[in-house]
C-alpha cells in the first residue's frame, strides 16, 4: 500500500491487516506515555481544503502519537484563497518533504489526482473528497463494530440517511461488504443515488422494517449544506421516517449498538436520548478513529521508500 | 532476533534436510528452559519481583513455559506478558512496514519490578535494544534481565543475556532456527548454511 484513496482498493486482508494493527495502537491510550517513535522524522501534511474539526484533530493526535511532524495546512488563510492551482500547492509540499499528505478536498478525487499526478511522491490519504469517499471513517467504523460484534462476517449492518451526499455511505459499503458483513441502506428515495445497482449492498426505503434485522445502525449527517435542492418536505417528516429515536432503537436486538459519524444533528437523523444511550458507541467512535488512523500512517509512511519492489 | 531467523515458518514442520542439524531436540529445550527458570528465582531470591516478557512471536512462548516451571517449583504465578518491539527497531525506515505483534503488559505494570526479557536467539543485541527502548516507555523497571534459549554470539551493541540455554558458536553465513510447538509443531533448535531451505 502507497495511497488509502478508496475503500474499495483494499483487499480482505489488507482491510484485517489495518484493523489488527489499530487494535495494538488503541493499547497505546492505556499507557502513561503515549507515543510510539515509528515515524520519527517523517512530515505529515494535513492539508484541509473543507472545514472539518474531528477528523483533521485525529489525524494530528495519530501522526502525533507516532512521533511524526505535522503539519497544518487549511484552505482558509493559506495561498489556497488567493487561487492557487492544486497542482502548484502539491509542487509546494513536495518542496518541503512531505511524507504523507492527508487530504481533504470538496471535489470528488482531487485526493486521487495528488497521488497519481506524479506531482509530489508521498503518501497520499484521503481524508473525504466531495461526495466520494471517506476510507478512515469507514475503518474506524468497522474497527468499532468489529470491538463489539467480533467478526463481522454474517453481521447485518444497516446504513441511515442522505446516502445521495454522504462520502461516509460508500466507503462504508465497499469496506464492510469486503468484510464479509450484509450491509443494508435506507434512505428516502430522493436520497438514494440514481442507480444502485453497483453497490454492494441492499437498498430500502422502510426503516421500520430493517430495524429487527440489524446488528448494528448507522445514522448518517443530514448534510444540509450539499442540499441544493428540496429533498424531502420537511425536517419533522424527515425525522418521523427515518429518525432514530427511543422507539425505534427499542425494535433493535438486544446486542445491537447504534453508530454516528457525527456532527450529529441532534434532534434530527438521532435523538438525544439514542444519541447518549449506552447502545450507542458515538464517542468510542472518535477514540478509535486515532487508533485506526495511526495504523494507517504507520503502514503508509513508516517502510523505506523503496517498499513497493519488496513488498 | 524472531523474524531473521525464523524466516522459513510454513516449511518448519519438515524433519530437518541435509544442510541444516539440529543441535537442540526436545527434551534439551526443556531442561534448558527448567535451568533457566530456576536461574531465574536465584538469582532474584524468589518470585515476588518477577515479570516476564516474551518478545514476540517465539519469545511469547519460551516466556509461558518458564512461568509454568516457575509456578510449578514456587507454588506463584509470575506476572507473564509479551513486548512487541517493532515500531522501536532502527532499521524501521528501512524495511517495508510490517504489521504488529501483540504487546501484553500485566495488570500490575513493571514499575519497580524485575523484568525478564524472554527470546529465542540472541545475535545481533539490535532487537533487546529495542525492548529497552519500549520498556522506557511503560514504566520504569527495577532491573532488567534477559533470558534467551540459544546465544549465537556476533554481538554489534554492548548487551549480554543474563540466562542462556545454549551458547552457540556460528559462523555469519549460517542461520539458526528455533522451532516451537507452538508455531511449528516440533521443539528444535536447527542450524543451516544461509541460502539453504529448512
Amino acid at each position: 500500500m502507497k495511497h488509502l484513496l478508496s475503500a474499495a482498493d483494499l483487499s480482505r486482508d489488507e482491510a484485517q491487516l489495518i484493523l489488527d494493527t489499530a487494535e495494538e495502537m488503541r493499547s497505546l491510550a492505556d499507557r502513561p506515555i503515549k507515543k510510539l517513535p515509528a515515524l520519527r522524522g517523517r512530515t505529515v501534511v494535513n492539508l484541509f481544503f473543507e472545514d472539518s474539526t474531528r477528523t483533521r484533530i485525529s489525524f494530528e493526535a495519530a501522526a502525533k502519537r507516532l512521533s511524526a511532524d505535522v503539519i497544518n495546512f487549511s484552505a482558509k488563510g493559506s495561498s489556497l484563497s488567493k487561487g492557487e492551482s492544486l497542482k502548484d500547492t502539491a509542487l509546494t509540499l513536495q518542496a518541503m518533504g512531505a511524507d504523507g499528505v492527508v487530504c481533504r478536498h470538496g471535489s470528488s478525487g482531487a485526493p486521487h489526482l495528488l497521488a497519481k499526478s506524479g506531482w509530489m511522491t508521498g503518501s497520499v490519504v484521503n481524508a473525504g473528497d466531495g461526495t466520494h469517499e471517506h476510507p478512515t471513517q469507514a475503518l474506524l467504523d468497522a474497527f468499532t463494530m468489529r470491538r463489539h460484534l467480533g467478526s463481522l462476517d454474517g453481521r447485518r449492518i444497516t446504513i441511515v440517511g442522505d446516502v445521495l451526499h454522504s462520502r461516509v455511505a460508500r466507503s462504508n459499503v465497499l469496506l464492510l461488504s469486503t468484510l464479509g458483513a450484509e450491509v443494508t441502506v435506507v434512505a428516502p428515495p430522493t436520497l438514494v443515488p440514481v442507480d444502485m445497482s453497483r453497490w454492494p449492498c441492499a437498498t430500502s426505503y422502510d426503516f421500520d422494517a430493517v430495524l429487527p434485522k440489524s446488528d448494528a445502525v448507522m445514522m448518517l449527517r443530514v448534510q444540509r449544506e450539499r442540499m441544493n435542492d428540496a429533498f424531502f418536505p420537511s425536517a419533522r417528516e424527515y425525522t418521523r421516517r427515518y429518525g432514530l429515536d427511543k422507539n425505534r432503537m427499542a425494535q433493535l436486538p438486544d446486542e445491537a449498538i447504534v453508530l454516528h459519524p457525527g456532527p450529529m444533528n441532534r434532534g434530527m437523523e438521532i435523538s438525544a436520548e439514542v444519541a447518549d444511550s449506552t447502545r450507542s458507541v458515538i464517542v468510542e467512535q472518535v477514540t478509535n478513529g486515532v487508533a485506526i488512523r495511526m495504523a494507517v500512517l504507520y503502514l503508509l509512511l513508516s517502510g523505506s521508500n523503496e517498499e513497493e519492489q519488496t513488498a | 532476533m524472531s523474524p531473521a531467523q525464523s524466516a522459513e515458518q510454513p516449511e518448519a514442520a519438515q524433519p530437518p534436510k541435509r544442510s541444516s542439524r539440529e543441535v537442540l531436540d526436545a527434551s534439551d529445550i526443556s531442561r534448558a528452559l527448567t535451568r533457566i527458570a530456576h536461574e531465574i528465582l536465584e538469582r532474584n531470591r524468589g518470585a515476588d519481583p518477577v515479570v516476564l516478557l516474551g518478545i514476540p512471536s517465539r519469545g511469547v512462548p519460551l516466556a509461558q513455559r518458564v512461568s509454568a516451571r516457575i509456578q510449578a517449583v514456587e507454588g506463584q504465578s509470575v506476572p507473564t506478558g509479551s513486548l512487541d518491539v517493532t515500531m522501536y527497531r532502527d532499521d524501521i525506515g528501512l524495511k517495508p512496514p510490517r504489521g504488529l505483534e501483540h504487546t501484553d503488559i500485566p495488570a500490575d505494570g513493571i514499575d519497580g519490578k524485575v523484568v525478564v526479557l524472554v527470546d529465542d536467539v540472541l545475535f545481533s543485541g539490535r532487537t533487546i535494544r529495542a525492548a529497552l527502548d519500549a520498556l522506557g516507555d511503560i514504566g520504569r523497571p527495577r532491573a532488567v534481565q534477559l533470558a534467551v534459549l540459544v546465544d549465537r554470539g556476533h554481538r554489534e551493541l554492548p548487551i549480554r543475556a543474563d540466562y542462556v540455554g545454549k551458547n552457540l558458536p556460528t559462523s555469519l553465513v549460517e542461520r539458526v532456527t528455533v522451532h516451537l510447538t507452538e508455531y511449528d509443531g516440533q521443539d528444535a533448535v536447527l542450524i543451516a548454511d544461509k541460502g539453504a531451505k529448512g
